[in-house]
């Protein structure tokens, strides 16, 4: 600390500023000779997209997360696409494909002349690589944290006690790729159509080492590649992820095979707060955003605001673990909560405009979806006969429902519990309820099957029963925790089977089938509603398509300033 | 002086090793955790088993908290699960940190420019208009909620008007060169006049809302020491000597009125952060307010352990800077 003399010499007061400013001017001129602006080109029509969430990174492949994957899929494309709007799987990268007789070889004839952004030729090797790639994942790569998706479609890896579905990749030809299975699927070809499963450049995941993925503290780390130089073929490319302005920016690929992007430009903008999100579209500061609170649509639509709502491709439940209250485990029990809920008056007080009431476990639109399976209409007498006749007049239940969350198929999680809570008493079922943090404990209890009843869904990844019921009861020790039923194992083994069997006619009739059983039978848990979630833009945009799946691709978007 | 310093800066040291400590341990005993931000509605009990494995979140929590102090020695403070997910937690920090400052620079700059100006002309001519105005204005600026004024703010100016931006840092696609990570200073830099000017506008609503608290109390400060001071003997006795008006204003009565008002701006730096918290989130300004309650919904330990204890570590710092800014400006403590 300056502890200077305060006489003799001193500088005036003004002399002082005078240098000060001086060297402030020397600084600021020797500053901005040494920071060169970095723009390019700048210009064209933007489309600016409000997201929720940061990208975790932008190799699909380790991703499982919606945010991560609505920015990968404008950049990247599968061997098969979905049609827009539709949850039906199309060519993409693969122009056709057949299967052998037995469903385990697949021959897929791919698009000629497409180039990956980094010019690397897409052909027959270059798909190869990136099953070869995901098949010999290490270490933390094999961890359902990182490629869930490769674990639940094709089980387990090279160096893996787990059974994988993947047995070859081979190139007889440059256009040509021949797949080998080791059993038949119902998930093929759909599931390839997954965002995971889109065909990145090999040239470009070598060059950044894509699998360099390491565990570090409590989490992660991402490859350079993830970060910073993810390479499909697709109409977008990777321009720019600002962190510290927490947007992304891809650009039109003036290369690609297809119809060329709507717009020069395409941001994300990460808008954690969903009322902020909705201020921002008011102000014209962003183009569109995801998922609407539903009380806000008729006023977006009075302000005129494009709300499109999306078919309800999702399902939301009643969770009934068997695991730690013995009365669930008689039919006659669970019958009886389903008797009691009131389904209607749930679908019209507490969901939004379009849902509807859920008999299945996944929407019509889904093969083996059947209308003529038993029923449970609202009867509060009826459940209380049920629940004398299985000798648990004075049923008591914990509820749980889970705080801090909205998903698209729960948009008001304690609303519901409220409102099935209220229609359980009234069949005189004693509720406990139960609450926690959906990350702080909720989704990890209720993993363990230690909620006895529960509320949770599912949106569907594409097309397939198994997506669905596959994953609720494939397994006896999940949420539902059908271990000590009788009927726990037969039910995943039926499952099992359906998703084994190659032909898609008797396939379809043994979903058809587990499907009434599941609403006779077994009862695992009760289903509720479809919710169709909703996407909302400015006035001044066109041609963006819903998807079911919730997996928009902007390059149709077009921005009219 | 330097002794002095040193002392300080220990104290420092041991501040944040505690501070470590309890963080650690508290953040452990929440439930949920990375384990469940990572898998999701989607974990099996397997995958579930595995990633406790991998990431050793299965050893004692001692031998975790040892390790971590050995990673955190070489500046290695984990992985963000929740706020930036895969980035490593000290980069999401330094990422979110020139926001915050730029905020809090701005909204201190407010409040100091306009609160001490009018806290002494208010002290000087107590009772007037300007005073109880200013008085009702700085009542008003404690009073209301800053995330409240906030929005009010931003309907206003950036809804109904449209005057001003609603939210972020910098319009979505301005095509800035960020070479500092404080926009507008990256725009005077590089001379992308067009983005500073953007960034600047960005600024301003969430700083006007941010600065009331510091106004308030930095003006309410300032006219109470200028009422006490202009009652000091030697305030007399240098009118007496008859000494000009000015020279007494300016050495007399407002140097010795600043020693509180230095106190209380220093202070008021660490409360910015809480006003930044809410701030942030209704202008979705990517700061470290964001990151803090971003953290706590995620459950995001890295972050959250990386955020506190460098928060902690700003505020003894800047009320160490503010201690030696008190010699500066009082004599009688630079001899010790």
């Amino acid at each position: 600390m300056g502890v200077g003399s305060s006489t003799g010499s001193r500088p005036s007061r003004s002399g002082r500023a005078i240098t000060a400013a001086g060297l402030a001017a020397v600084l600021a001129v020797s500053l901005s000779a040494c920071v060169q602006s970095q723009r390019q080109g700048d210009g064209g029509d933007t489309f600016v997209f409000g997201a929720a969430g940061a990208p975790a990174l932008f190799d699909p492949f380790y991703a499982s997360d919606g945010e991560t994957f609505r920015v990968t899929r404008q950049m990247m494309e599968g061997l098969v696409g979905f049609a827009p709007g539709t949850a039906e799987i199309e060519p993409e990268l693969a122009t056709d494909w057949e299967s052998s007789e037995d469903g385990t070889r697949w021959t897929f004839h791919l698009r000629e002349g497409v180039e990956f952004h980094d010019g690397t030729p897409f052909d027959a090797e270059a798909v190869c690589a990136n099953f070869e790639r995901w098949y010999h994942q290490t270490g933390p790569g094999q961890n359902a944290a990182l490629s869930y998706y490769w674990i639940e479609t094709f089980g387990g890896f090279a160096s893996d006690e787990r059974p994988s579905l993947y047995s070859s990749c081979e190139a007889p030809e440059a256009g040509t790729v021949v797949l080998e299975l080791t059993r038949p699927t119902s998930k093929f070809p759909d599931a390839l159509g997954l965002d995971p499963f889109s065909i990145q450049s090999p040239t470009a995941m070598e060059k950044y080492g894509a699998d360099e993925v390491r565990a570090r503290g409590s989490s992660f780390e991402y490859s350079e590649y993830a970060r910073k130089h993810p390479t499909g073929t697709g109409p977008f490319e990777f321009a720019s992820h600002d962190e510290s302005n927490q947007s992304v920016v891809l650009e039109r690929n003036e290369d690609y095979w297809g119809r060329k992007a709507g717009v020069d430009r395409l941001v994300f903008q990460v808008i954690p707060d969903e009322s902020v999100r909705k201020q921002e579209l008011l102000s014209g500061g962003i183009d569109g955003y995801d998922y609407p609170n539903p009380a806000d649509l008729a006023s977006l639509r009075e302000q005129g605001f494009d709300v499109r709502v999306r078919d309800p491709f999702n399902i939301l439940y009643m969770g009934i673990s068997q695991r730690d209250n013995p009365a669930l485990r008689d039919l006659r029990v669970r019958q009886a909560l389903a008797h009691a809920v009131d389904r209607r008056n749930l679908v019209e007080a507490n969901l939004p405009a379009g849902a509807e009431v859920a008999e299945l476990f996944y929407p019509d639109s889904v093969d083996g979806h059947v209308p003529d399976t038993t029923k449970y209409p609202h009867d509060p007498e009826r459940a209380r006969e049920l629940l004398r006749e299985a000798g648990h007049p004075n049923l008591e239940i914990e509820f749980w429902w889970p705080t801090q969350v909205t998903r698209p198929y729960m948009p008001d999680p304690r609303g519901i519990f409220n409102a099935i809570a209220g229609d359980l008493r009234e069949a005189g079922i004693r509720v406990k309820p139960v609450s926690k943090p959906w990350n702080g404990g909720y989704i990890s209890d209720v993993n363990q099957g230690r909620a006895q009843v529960f509320l949770l869904g599912w949106t569907g990844d594409y097309n397939s029963p198994d997506n669905f019921i596959g994953t609720f009861f494939g397994s006896t020790n999940n949420q539902f925790y059908t271990e000590p039923a009788p009927w726990g194992g037969e039910l995943a083994d039926r499952l099992e089977a359906a998703d084994r069997e190659p032909d898609p006619k008797s396939r379809e009739r043994m979903y058809a089938d587990i499907n009434r059983d599941l609403k006779s039978e077994y009862l695992p848990a009760v289903p509720l509603a479809h919710s169709p979630p909703a996407i909302v833009t400015s006035p001044d945009v066109e041609g963006l398509v819903p998807s079911p799946l919730t997996a928009e691709r902007f390059s149709t978007v077009r921005v009219e300033n | 002086m330097l002794r002095y310093t040193v002392r300080r800066l220990g104290q420092l040291v041991i501040v944040t090793l505690v501070l470590s400590l309890l963080l650690f341990a508290w953040l452990r005993a929440l439930p949920g955790g990375p384990v469940s931000a990572l898998l999701g509605e989607r974990a099996t009990e397997r995958s579930r088993a595995e990633l406790v494995e991998q990431l050793g979140l299965n050893q004692p929590l001692y031998v975790q908290y040892w390790r971590f102090l050995g990673r955190a020695v070489t500046g290695d403070f984990g992985v963000s699960t929740g706020v930036q997910p895969g980035t490593p937690a000290l980069e999401v920090f330094l990422q979110r940190m020139p926001a915050t400052i730029e905020l809090s620079v701005l909204a201190l700059t407010i409040a100091v420019l306009v609160g001490i100006p009018l806290g002494y002309v208010a002290g000087r001519r107590q009772g007037g208009w300007l005073d109880n105005l200013s008085i009702t204005w700085s009542l008003l600026g404690v009073a209301v909620p800053v995330f409240f004024l906030a929005f009010l703010l931003k309907y206003v100016f950036a809804i109904e008007l449209g005057l001003l931006p609603a939210s972020g840092r910098q319009e979505a696609g301005t095509n800035a060169t960020h070479a500092t990570g404080f926009y507008v200073l990256d725009g005077l830099l590089t001379r992308e006049w067009d983005a500073a000017w953007n960034a600047l506008l960005h600024l301003l609503l969430p700083a006007a809302a941010l600065s009331t608290i510091p106004f308030a109390v930095i003006f309410r400060i300032t006219r109470a020491s200028v009422l006490d001071v202009l009652e000091e003997d030697y305030v007399r006795t240098a009118r007496a000597k008859g000494l000009g008006a000015a020279v007494i204003r300016t050495r007399h009565v407002l140097r010795n009125a600043m020693l509180p008002v230095v106190t209380t701006v220093g202070l008021q730096t660490g409360a910015l952060l809480s006003g930044a918290v809410l701030t942030e989130q209704v202008f979705n300004i990517a700061g470290i307010g964001q990151a803090l309650s971003l953290g706590f919904q995620r459950q995001d330990y890295a972050v959250l352990q990386v955020v506190i204890m460098a928060t902690a570590m700003v505020y003894v710092l800047v009320n160490l800077v503010v201690d030696l800014a008190y010699a500066v400006i009082d004599p009688r403590l630079r001899t010790r």
